[in-house]
């Protein structure tokens, strides 16, 4: 019979915090830019800097080993790691070796074995390295260090992992839980989630580790997977058939060609040198401040989704699209604590704010409106006093201004006015001037009605009772 | 006998000089390396803009030893300075002896400006760590290099010393105004009644050195201080334990200065590694290679546990006995180098001669400890004990000049 195998994987997942500043210096640690437009002496390395921790950083550390069920070490240091390459600048990188911020997690993952949970081995923050640009044409390399010190953690599992479907919903998990913490906007494609896959195989049942070895650098889900099963299967063929003598080292796996190479053992090897930092104190952290970060906590997207199911009674596919984003949940909850209507609530975010969103080509994440605000405005127009029409353009200019909706509509003339003495002129002058649909109507055309009521809608500026303005309508040409 | 790198011949009123280890935007840093000849910061260190904003004049650069880790100067780049007599001279102590300069700003990390001010007879303070901004300056040995100021008198000292202490955004290190302010000379302080020698660590000096302590003694003891001596074997190991650190902090700090981003790049090179090599190669001084190549082997993971956490388990050792030591006496008195002058002659036959003198100068550096020289000797005092040091001082002008 056959040997079956069993893959062995443990993550080094990497993420860059969302913080505005990077984490030793007060440069902006946004993506994008002009190269170079995020700089200042410290973070290229100049002589003479000194680092002075940005406090968000641990703040977000903290926040990271919570969601992720660890302890947090109340002394957390951080320490040097010595290596040349020209994107980093002082040739050392921070980072945290002796006393990381968080350590011995869990992560629960569901996959169509049912629920696993994932050990976590420590969470460890750190600066990035900058990013080389090569000019083929002119066989020049430049370097852009706008990255050079964004805050990153690394988020090292134990190698509880054994398939492609669990390191997916591992990852998925990890971005769902961080992006609800404001961790971190976990954007694979923009390089703020990368990940290192450490890879074994062994006979199953077997307590034996086989040799291990590391793709480093991935960063698209899909590839990961492409990787995992193309080196797994490597792995066996290489036992079974001797096809090649399996050694650890560091892999390079190109997405395109569907393989991994082993990386010139130069760029891997050397020795990091760390020791503590003496430039950065230990960073302790007081009850005070760790009650706090426990306290800015979010509750977990499922216990979200539960209770808006059960208690506010939204339907499952609505719960589920708002608990996508925290940026969705928090301008729900905002909006329904102010109207108290759960389901127009979720409505008018999944529809109209949506629909902005998308128009502005942003994402859920980005959804950044005043909550209270959109609950004001569905009760103006729950209450009849604002058109639809006019309520979708209120919500427009909340996109672009923190405006009180009820004065916004005042002061723009979206009031609905039920003054049946000014409707009834209106429908006077638009019929009168329209007799051709009149005729349209009365010979049987249903469309006929809807022109002229919008005709008399556009005139009244859409503040008027739809109701309303039907009823006397098909009064005075009836 | 070129004493500047640089040096402005527009200063005027309360002139200061800076070791070229404390970088100016408006004249070149090259901290006595080839590596960076020609430097220019993009900005000052905080305390040449203390200095600046307190009405004194920057008198110019002094030339220094290559990254400040040799004896006294010896190893610069731009040329070792000798007197006549073929004694060594370091620049910023002469720049202040000679009038030009009311007090001298340096770098001390491997002592060089204390030694340097007690073979000169004058006044220099290492003020407590955290006390004084390192922002700015050239690091060597993030965890126990202090600004320090060198002057002819007292006064001078105390004067320049209340400009640049305090509290600084933009050094993690850098302790609280409140801290700080203990140490200025309005704040209150105990005048010392019991002082204690250091023996070994006195008896491993020349005779000449030995007479001065002595001659020290008496007048301490003419001035109702009493002085004894005490077992010092512990302090003793300060020595190695801080050349391990140093030299790890050192090899550290100066992997920046790789020929990628500024300072001297080598025309010799084909790949990234070359470049690397040869620039770091060919700008590097033989003492600095050496600390760069000892650190680096303290820190790899081989001797890690051996040798710099070792280290790290001796400072604290030493910062304990220390203690216990000011539970009866108010300072420490022991020698700051082990002979009265230097030759090119000695540091020609070891070359690795400032890695020995630490003996002296290392317990106040791995401690972070306040050290005040004076009537060429020096004194070690509890963390914000500088008046009490200079007011010890004060009853020794005149002796060791």
């Amino acid at each position: 019979m056959a040997t079956k195998y069993e893959t062995v994987i443990g993550l080094e997942v990497h993420i860059e915090l969302a913080t505005e500043s990077k984490i030793f210096c007060s440069c902006s640690a946004k993506f994008g830019g002009e190269q170079n437009d995020h700089v200042c002496p410290a973070c290229c390395g100049m002589p003479g800097m000194l680092p002075v921790v940005n406090k968000h950083v641990v703040d977000l550390g903290m926040t990271a080993g919570m969601m992720l069920n660890c302890d947090i070490n109340r002394v957390t240091t951080f320490d040097k790691k010595s290596y040349y390459y020209p994107d980093l600048p002082g040739s050392y990188q921070t980072t945290q070796w002796f006393s990381p911020v968080a350590v011995n997690g869990t992560v629960r993952i569901n996959t169509s074995k049912g629920e696993k949970d994932i050990r976590i081995k420590q969470i460890h923050m750190e600066e990035d390295a900058g990013k080389l640009v090569h000019d083929d044409w002119t066989n020049t390399t430049f370097v852009d260090f706008n990255r050079t010190s964004v805050p990153l953690i690394e988020i090292v599992s134990q190698p509880d992992l054994s398939s492609a479907e669990e390191v997916v919903a591992y990852l998925e998990r990890l971005r769902s839980l961080l992006r609800f913490a404001k961790v971190s906007e976990c954007r694979m494609e923009q390089g703020s989630m990368r990940c290192d896959v450490n890879l074994s195989v062994r006979p199953e049942g077997s307590n034996v580790l086989g040799v291990r070895t590391e793709m480093k650098n991935m960063n698209s889900i899909s590839a990961i997977e492409r990787a995992i099963e193309y080196e797994t299967a490597r792995h066996i063929d290489a036992i079974e058939n001797g096809t090649e003598e399996l050694v650890q080292e560091t892999r390079r796996w190109d997405d395109i060609k569907g393989k991994s190479f082993a990386m010139r053992n130069k760029e891997t090897a050397g020795d990091y040198r760390y020791f503590p930092d003496p430039n950065v104190m230990p960073v302790c952290i007081d009850d005070e401040w760790f009650d706090g970060i426990k306290a800015s906590l979010p509750e977990f997207p499922e216990v979200k989704k539960d209770k808006y199911i059960t208690e506010l009674g939204l339907g499952e596919y609505d719960a589920d699209l708002l608990t996508e984003s925290r940026a969705l949940c928090d301008v729900f909850e905002e909006a329904y604590a102010e109207c108290g209507m759960a389901k127009e609530a979720a409505n008018w975010i999944i529809s109209n704010c949506m629909k902005v969103l998308n128009r502005k080509q942003l994402t859920a994440d980005m959804l950044d409106i005043n909550g209270k605000a959109l609950g004001q405005l569905i009760k103006l127009v729950a209450d009849g006093k604002v058109g639809n029409a006019n309520a979708r353009k209120i919500l427009d200019e909340m996109f672009e201004n923190d405006i009180e909706p009820e004065k916004y509509a005042e002061e723009n003339g979206f009031i609905v006015s039920n003054d049946t003495s000014k409707i009834q002129d209106v429908i006077n002058a638009v019929v009168a001037a329209d007799q051709k649909s009149v005729a349209d109507f009365k010979s049987g055309k249903e469309k006929a009605l809807m022109a002229l009521f919008g005709k008399c809608m556009k005139e009244l500026k859409g503040n008027c009772d739809p109701q309303i303005l039907r009823e006397m309508l098909l009064k005075t040409i009836q | 006998m070129e004493l500047y790198i640089t040096k402005n011949e527009k200063a005027t009123g309360k002139i200061i000089a800076l070791d070229d280890m404390i970088l100016t935007k408006d004249y070149p840093t090259a901290a006595g390396s080839k590596m960076l000849d020609g430097y220019m910061s993009l900005f000052n260190a905080e305390v040449v803009d203390r200095l600046t904003n307190g009405g004194y004049s920057i008198g110019g650069k002094a030339k220094v030893g290559e990254l400040c880790i040799d004896l006294l100067g010896e190893t610069s780049y731009f040329g070792a300075i000798e007197r006549n007599d073929g004694t060594l001279i370091t620049a910023s102590s002469e720049i202040v002896k000679i009038g030009e300069a009311l007090a001298a700003i340096g770098l001390d990390a491997n002592g060089t400006s204390r030694r340097a001010a007690a073979l000169n007879g004058q006044i220099c303070v290492k003020p407590t760590y955290g006390t004084v901004s390192r922002f700015g300056t050239i690091s060597i040995a993030c965890s126990g290099e202090a600004v320090s100021v060198t002057a002819n008198t007292v006064d001078a000292v105390k004067e320049v010393l209340d400009v640049i202490v305090g509290h600084d955004d933009k050094d993690g290190t850098s302790l609280s105004e409140e801290k700080c302010a203990l140490l200025k000379s309005n704040a209150e302080f105990s005048p010392a009644k019991k002082i204690a020698i250091a023996k070994s660590i006195t008896d491993s000096a020349e005779d000449s050195v030995k007479s001065k302590i002595e001659e020290v003694k008496s007048v301490l003891e003419a001035n109702g201080i009493e002085v004894c001596e005490i077992d010092d074997s512990v302090l003793s190991v300060a020595k190695s334990a801080w050349n391990i650190l140093m030299s790890a902090e050192l090899c550290n700090n100066v992997s920046r200065y790789d020929g990628v981003k500024y300072g001297y790049r080598t025309p010799n090179y084909t790949t990234i590694d070359e470049l690397y090599t040869n620039s770091r190669t060919e700008a590097f001084g033989e003492l600095l290679k050496t600390a760069i190549l000892f650190g680096s082997e303290t820190l790899s993971t081989d001797n890690y546990m051996k040798m710099y956490d070792k280290g790290l388990r001796i400072r604290r050792i030493i910062v304990e006995k220390f203690a216990e030591i000011f539970e009866s006496f108010d300072a420490v008195l022991l020698p700051a180098s082990a002979k009265n002058a230097y030759t090119k002659a000695d540091t020609d036959a070891n070359k690795y001669i400032a890695y020995d003198e630490n003996l002296y100068t290392a317990p106040a550096s791995i401690t972070g400890l306040p050290a005040v020289v004076a009537g060429g000797v020096q004194f070690i005092g509890k963390a914000f004990s500088e008046n009490t040091l200079l007011d010890i001082a004060s009853k020794l002008e005149g002796v060791g000049k």
